[in-house]
């Protein structure tokens, strides 16, 4: 295995460990993944444009894009300032808040949407208040924005919160003694410095939102081509043990989020480049 | 190509959160700093902040217990006690119990090769430790059906010898093996990385062998993160949804989790029911939070000392 030869060490247990990892590794995710792709090879092109680019197919994918792109977007702005509070600012009660940013992802999902629906749907605790109004969110593509937003929100106050601790306050006093009032050093000084970091942030709460499930299922209403997420399809032709289908969808969604993945690393790369300038 | 620090937001807790907890802050009514904003502005960002949180954590979290006791105690203890839902906390158990040790016993070594060796290919080997965490939870649930399901690969010797994987407790336990796998990996990696490996090479000097350098150096070494990486773990092994609903039968009783168990109350109008197992869920999820923010305080503790 000449791909993972090591340098000398003296510290023995490097065959038996490594060895094991990649078995373990192998048996448990490569092997199986490895099936989505080879069922996929097993079909006709003509086979597998039919059932990935179905109409109903086709809306669900512009869901799921849309609503984790407005997630996304929203979880940037509103992260930025409760990272922002929480390295910044003292009030009370701030390390349970800050416990609490986490609660996503230690709460199960199944629990966040139905939780989510009680709120929101039409005699919901917000829902009875908000549709008198001509404002639904259960049942509708808002319902699967809100849940995306609730499963999104902690990744960019965790990717901003060490970046904003490590900064030299320095840089902010050079700002001010140069003359630069408050505003400018935040949008010149301090946002170049975080954007990195935030687009870290903003890219791993998209692509978690783009494969979520368990919160948006229930208070989506998951109606055919209009509150259908892509992983739904998958679980709905699985359930018409149309296996091919299902698959192949999985395939473009596997596609998707490793592609992201790569993005994700290319940019934790440019701004460590970014920052050693 | 791995995802640094940063990128890791919800693993790198133990290096971040303490710092923030214990530094010291400029009082208030001293001359304002160059770093500091006006007090305006700070109210209206904490404001802001709380408001968001509050709206979006809080409050379903309220929700959770608030229906939950709709119908009182009774109903509530009643809806626990259910023979199904002590049924489906015992499938839980059962998958967490399994999952969770194995994949300590698969990241303390991917985590001794990686961080105490270096060798060709070993940025690739942890990207792809990362993956169960890009990939969709129906799709981690999905593979395990085209593996061993009826149609799949092992099917049809797996009905000859009898053996049933899918739709049953082993499928449950190997999908959640696969969304958890990389938990403790991703959490000992940077931890040991950071740690080196000079204690360990002193320990070899003085005659140790491997494995007591390991029981003896490395392992009091990694224990609070090793604990960190169980906790998450844990978390997301009882409360996984997607992965398990493809690949459980939905057998009341038999191969439903407490997730999947709150999904069929609530399907069923059962609404107390529902709520009532969740509010387990939600307590599990309180609880890891706390025990987090504990092990993240001695593990500064230990680097303070």
């Amino acid at each position: 295995m000449s791909l993972l030869r090591k340098e000398h060490s003296v510290l023995p247990g490097f065959g038996l460990s490594l060895g094991f990892t990649l078995a373990y590794l192998g048996l448990i995710v490569l092997v199986p993944l490895s099936a989505a792709f080879l069922k996929t090879a097993g079909m006709s092109w003509a086979e597998f444009v039919a059932a990935v680019a179905s109409p109903r197919v086709m809306a669900a994918y512009r869901l799921s894009f849309f609503a984790s792109l407005a997630a996304a977007s929203v979880n940037a702005f509103f992260g930025l300032i409760v990272a922002w509070v929480l390295v910044r600012y003292a009030f009370p009660g701030k390390r349970i808040v800050d416990a609490l940013v986490d609660l996503p992802f230690a709460l199960p999902t199944a629990v966040a949407g139905i939780a989510l629906t009680a709120i929101y749907a039409k005699n919901g605790w917000l829902g009875q208040v908000l549709e008198p109004h001509g404002v639904k969110i259960a049942f509708t593509e808002l319902g699967v924005f809100v849940a995306l937003t609730f499963i999104g929100l902690p990744f960019v106050v965790r990717t901003l919160q060490p970046v904003l601790e490590e900064l030299q306050p320095e840089l902010e006093e050079a700002a001010a003694s140069l003359g630069a009032n408050r505003w400018q050093t935040i949008t010149r000084v301090l946002l170049p410095e975080l954007f990195p970091a935030l687009l870290t942030g903003f890219a791993l709460s998209f692509a978690r939102a783009l494969g979520e499930y368990g919160s948006v299922v229930f208070i989506s209403g998951n109606m055919p081509l209009r509150t259908e997420i892509v992983p739904l399809l998958i679980i709905t032709k699985l359930e018409q043990y149309d296996y091919r289908g299902a698959t192949a969808i999985a395939v473009v969604m596997l596609t998707a989020s490793f592609g992201l993945l790569l993005l994700i690393n290319l940019i934790q790369k440019w701004s460590r480049r970014h920052h050693r300038v | 190509m791995d995802l640094t620090a940063a990128a890791r937001p919800f693993f790198n807790m133990a290096v971040v959160v303490p710092s923030v907890l214990f530094k010291v802050r400029p009082l208030a009514g001293a001359p304002l700093r160059a770093t500091q904003d006006p007090r305006w502005v700070r109210w209206l960002l904490t404001g802001i902040a709380l408001g968001f949180l509050g709206f979006f954590l809080v409050l379903p979290l309220v929700a959770v217990f608030g229906e939950a006791l709709r119908r009182g105690l009774g109903a509530y203890f009643t809806a626990v006690g259910d023979a199904d839902a002590l049924a489906s906390v015992k499938l839980t158990l059962i998958a967490a119990l399994i999952s969770v040790p194995a994949n300590v016993v698969f990241g303390v070594p991917a985590a001794w090769c990686i961080a105490k060796y270096s060798f060709r290919g070993k940025s690739l080997l942890i990207t792809l430790i990362d993956l169960p965490f890009a990939v969709s939870p129906v799709i981690s649930g999905l593979i395990y059906v085209l593996v061993f399901g009826a149609q799949g690969w092992l099917g049809p010797w797996l009905i000859e010898h009898d053996v049933k994987i899918i739709f049953a407790v082993p499928g449950i336990v190997l999908a959640t093996t696969f969304v958890t796998f990389p938990f403790v990996a991703r959490e000992l990696i940077p931890l040991m990385q950071a740690q080196g490996s000079e204690e360990e090479y002193a320990a070899i000097t003085l005659g140790a062998n491997g494995w007591q350098t390991f029981w003896r150096v490395t392992l009091p070494n990694i224990k609070w993160g090793l604990l960190y990486g169980v906790i998450l773990c844990n978390a997301r092994a009882m409360g996984e949804f997607g992965a398990v609903s493809v690949v459980s039968g939905h057998i009341r009783g038999e191969t439903n989790t407490m997730p999947l168990h709150v999904e069929i109350l609530y399907n069923e109008y059962n609404f107390v029911g529902a709520f009532a197992v969740a509010s387990l869920l939600a307590l599990l999820a309180l609880v890891t939070l706390v025990l987090k923010s504990i092990v993240e305080w001695r593990h500064a503790q230990a680097h303070a000392a």
